[in-house]
């Protein structure tokens, strides 16, 4: 194909999305407008099944499917990354250099370590109260950890993070989702229905029913992933280097 | 108020978002990607999207940056190795 042909095709194609995303933007509804169809029916179902954050019911009760889609997404671009990444033949490990961290960045990453994993905890705990939920908090975890890289050094996170565990609590993670929703099945209603357990008492920890347990699935997963994926590119970054003479 | 914040943020985002481009060194591009992330943040605040607002602090401002910089020091390392073969 000729590079004039791809301009035609392109220009084509470009023209084309301008005037159909022109005409739908068009027809949405005012900015900011009080009221919406779609919300006011999501916020009656949320309270129906007591749940006090809407979103989180959206996500892990109305719409749970697209959620296991998301984070199968997420599962299996993690997979992908550990074979990217993975040491091939012509590559060898070289042990970490310790680095000299600065007396206060040490104490910093030392102190916020605790409070940044309690706050990820919390923000997973709380999906189905307030926002955040398992997504949020598990990248909040994740993230946490490596505080450590920056407080002291690689060695230091490599102890904390037997990567082995990791991988197999992504994989938990997923599957607990999947079994969450199986139960639908078994509590005779249908797939990732929040039929399971009691809805509980509306705006206490235990309430939506499977939304705070589907979160924990989720942040469980997301944590995981997230710490699975940062080792591999840590790995590629401090440790793996070439062989000489490739 | 609300309107006046909508367009604060807005212009942030604009200019941090240009800024991500302009810049051409991927380090620093890091670190301007980092600031994008929280003035999306505070936008989806803004708009009354917490949620939203948080995921985009978590991957936007910290995983992002800190995936690219990895990158970075791989790329950089295995140049300078390179170089010393030379």
């Amino acid at each position: 194909m000729s590079r004039r042909v791809r301009m035609w095709i392109l220009a084509v194609g470009g023209l084309g999305f301008a005037a159909l995303f022109a005409a739908a933007c068009l027809r949405l509804p005012g900015f900011g407008g009080d009221s919406h169809p779609y919300g006011e029916r999501a916020v009656r179902a949320a309270l129906a099944h007591r749940t006090a954050n809407v979103i989180a019911a959206v996500n892990f009760d109305q719409r749970a499917f697209d959620t296991l889609g998301e984070e199968s997404i997420l599962f299996a671009a993690v997979l992908g990354t550990v074979v990217l990444l993975r040491q091939t033949r012509e590559e060898r490990e070289v042990p970490p250099e310790p680095a000299r961290v600065p007396l206060l960045v040490r104490r910093y990453a030392l102190v916020l370590l605790p409070v940044a994993i309690v706050v990820g905890l919390y923000v997973v705990a709380h999906g189905q109260l307030s926002p955040g939920g398992g997504f949020q908090g598990g990248v909040v975890l994740a993230t946490a950890l490596h505080l450590l890289y920056i407080g002291a050094d690689y060695h230091a996170l490599e102890r904390v993070r037997p990567v082995g565990v990791y991988e197999f609590g992504d994989a938990a993670g997923e599957g607990a989702y999947l079994v969450l929703g199986l139960a639908g099945f078994v509590a005779g209603s249908s797939f990732l229905a929040n039929s399971v357990i009691g809805h509980g008492t509306f705006n206490t920890l235990a309430s939506g029913g499977t939304v705070p347990l589907l979160n924990m699935a989720v942040g469980m997963e997301v944590a995981c992933a997230v710490v699975v994926l940062l080792a591999r590119f840590l790995d590629q970054a401090v440790e793996i280097e070439e062989e000489k003479g490739t | 108020m609300t309107d006046a914040l909508v367009l604060i943020s807005l212009f942030a985002v604009a200019a941090t978002a240009t800024a991500a481009v302009v810049v051409r060194d991927p380090a620093r591009q890091a670190l301007v990607l980092s600031v994008l992330g929280l003035a999306l943040a505070v936008l989806f605040t803004v708009l009354q999207a917490p949620d939203v607002a948080l995921s985009q602090l978590a991957v936007g401002s910290a995983l992002t940056p800190l995936l690219i910089l990895l990158s970075v020091r791989k790329v950089r390392r295995r140049g300078r190795r390179e170089e010393g073969e030379r």
